[in-house]
């Protein structure tokens, strides 16, 4: 079990996306993790051939667990500690006492491998599922290709409390394993985490707010006017622009990218741009748009939409959960005019943007009105002093008013 | 192409349930606001208009945005562009 973030100490395996015998390369997705935050794939961490999957889907084990192991391609007998892909990636490895997987059995390790027979399960259906204890096997699936969908569980449960009214088992999550509290709930796990995470910000970073109003007219006539020549597909949408822009802002004023470890500020090699998701049960993720500043805006909105989507689905890959350099919460769309947000530890810098709101503005003496947006950025104090973070504003306004150039 | 009212109306629903699985269209009216109704946000919307144009092969522009706030807005206009 490999740590997907600096505050996780143990994950649920989902699912496997492999079965044994199956030839693996490094980077392919193995299987689904259920973290407090999300549900993540885990890629393996090395070329071979999987010989056995030691967790079985529904249990929840503490990281630096082996999950799997995999033997190098060609070889048919078991290598003891050959390789424990996907092991932890930046964690030393687990003290025997620590791990916490029952002795996988040879049999029944195979049989749930591959989910449920004749269709997929959506994470939110899988997510309430556990909540509420619903056996995912009973439910049949009403969506395409017997697809099982939220309303599916719920259909289901309907129907199993009515059978047996007074079994105090209906009520019970069905997959925690059982050293977690029987009552606590996936999303009350992700609420603990995200108020573990905000509450060590919040007590070690002494935190300073920067804020500014910036004219967006520039940005939004060339957006109007270079979306119609753009299938809907490309069309770019302004919290893209203001994303690749805050990229670029980032590379020049280093010390706002990077992280604060040991005391010392570390500064990141490269602007891996954390964008904060909203997923629809209320959870909340920040994950790594990779290299940002390096990428066209074409290319920061595909991968936007493609972070986002899958965020959504509960997909995102290992790396992107570890690796934000700086992150970006964009609220506009929940019709708020400022963001001051909280850093995620142990990055020094988070960036809040508002709605794009007309104001009245100021331009050549003269007043008009202007799509405008509020831009704050919170910084920490150990890190960065409110110059370097005013600097930063100032850059990314420039930017923003040299739409062509992003 | 010519679509029925009935088409568009069912085409703008079943995007809708594209981005949103758990949404019941019927129940918001089709007069509400989609966005606010249904929490989308930009690129959910911009995912929404996609699947109004590929499904109908009607051509959309961002100046056609605020038509599209209702379901009565987007039939309308799918009607209208598809006949």
């Amino acid at each position: 079990m490999p740590s997907l973030g600096a505050d996780m100490d143990a994950g649920t395996l989902v699912e496997w996306l492999v079965r044994a015998g199956d030839t693996v390369h490094r980077g392919d997705p193995m299987a689904v993790v259920d973290t407090d935050k999300s549900a993540i794939e885990v890629e393996s961490f090395d070329d071979g051939v999987v010989e056995a999957l030691l967790v079985e889907p529904g249990t929840r084990v503490a990281v630096g667990t082996p999950l799997a192991r995999l033997v190098a391609v060609g070889m048919t007998v078991a290598a003891p500690e050959q390789s424990a892909a996907p092991a932890a990636a930046s964690r030393p490895a687990p003290s025997p006492g620590q791990v916490v997987v029952p002795a996988p059995s040879p049999g029944p390790v195979v049989v749930p491998v591959g989910g449920r027979p004749g269709g997929r399960v959506s994470p939110y259906a899988r997510r309430l599922a556990r909540e509420l204890g619903v056996d995912l096997d009973r439910v049949s699936g009403s969506g395409a290709d017997g697809a099982v969908h939220a309303e599916d569980v719920l259909a289901a449960r309907a129907t199993t409390t009515e059978q047996v009214p007074d079994s105090p088992a209906v009520e019970e999550p069905v997959a925690l394993e059982s050293s977690a509290p029987p009552a606590r709930s996936a999303r009350s796990a992700r609420r603990e985490t995200i108020a573990a995470l905000m509450s060590r910000a919040k007590r070690e970073i002494p935190h300073y707010y920067v804020a500014t109003t910036v004219d967006l007219h520039a940005l939004t006539e060339w957006l109007r006017r270079t979306n119609r020549e753009r299938s809907v597909a490309e069309r770019i949408v302004p919290a893209a622009a203001v994303l690749k822009a805050a990229a670029l802002a980032a590379r020049r004023h280093p010390g706002l990218n990077g992280f604060w470890v040991d005391d010392a500020f570390v500064p990141a090699p490269e602007v891996h741009l954390g964008v904060a998701v909203h997923v629809r049960d209320g959870a909340l993720v920040a994950p790594a748009i990779h290299r940002t500043a390096d990428l066209s805006l074409p290319e920061v909105m595909a991968a936007l939409r493609d972070l986002v989507s899958r965020a959504r689905a509960g997909r995102l890959r290992r790396a992107e959960m570890a690796d934000p350099t700086l992150t970006v919460t964009d609220l506009g769309d929940q019709g708020v005019e400022e963001v001051i947000g909280v850093i995620y530890p142990p990055q020094v810098a988070l960036l809040g943007v508002g709605r794009v709101v007309e104001r009245p503005w100021a331009v050549d003496g003269l007043l008009g009105v202007r799509p405008t947006v509020r831009l704050t950025l919170s910084g920490d104090h150990r890190a960065t002093d409110g110059a370097t973070g005013a600097r930063f504003l100032t850059t990314l306004d420039e930017l923003l008013q040299h739409p062509e150039e992003l | 192409m010519t679509i029925t009212r009935e088409q568009a109306r069912d085409v703008v629903e079943r995007a809708v349930r594209r981005i949103v699985p758990d949404a019941d269209v019927a129940s918001v009216g089709d007069d509400a606001d989609l966005r606010a109704a249904f929490e989308l946000d930009s690129l959910d919307f911009l995912s929404f208009v996609e699947l109004l144009a590929t499904e109908t092969g009607v051509r959309i522009d961002e100046d056609d945005y605020p038509e599209l706030t209702t379901a009565t807005g987007c039939t309308d206009l799918l009607v209208r562009r598809a006949g």
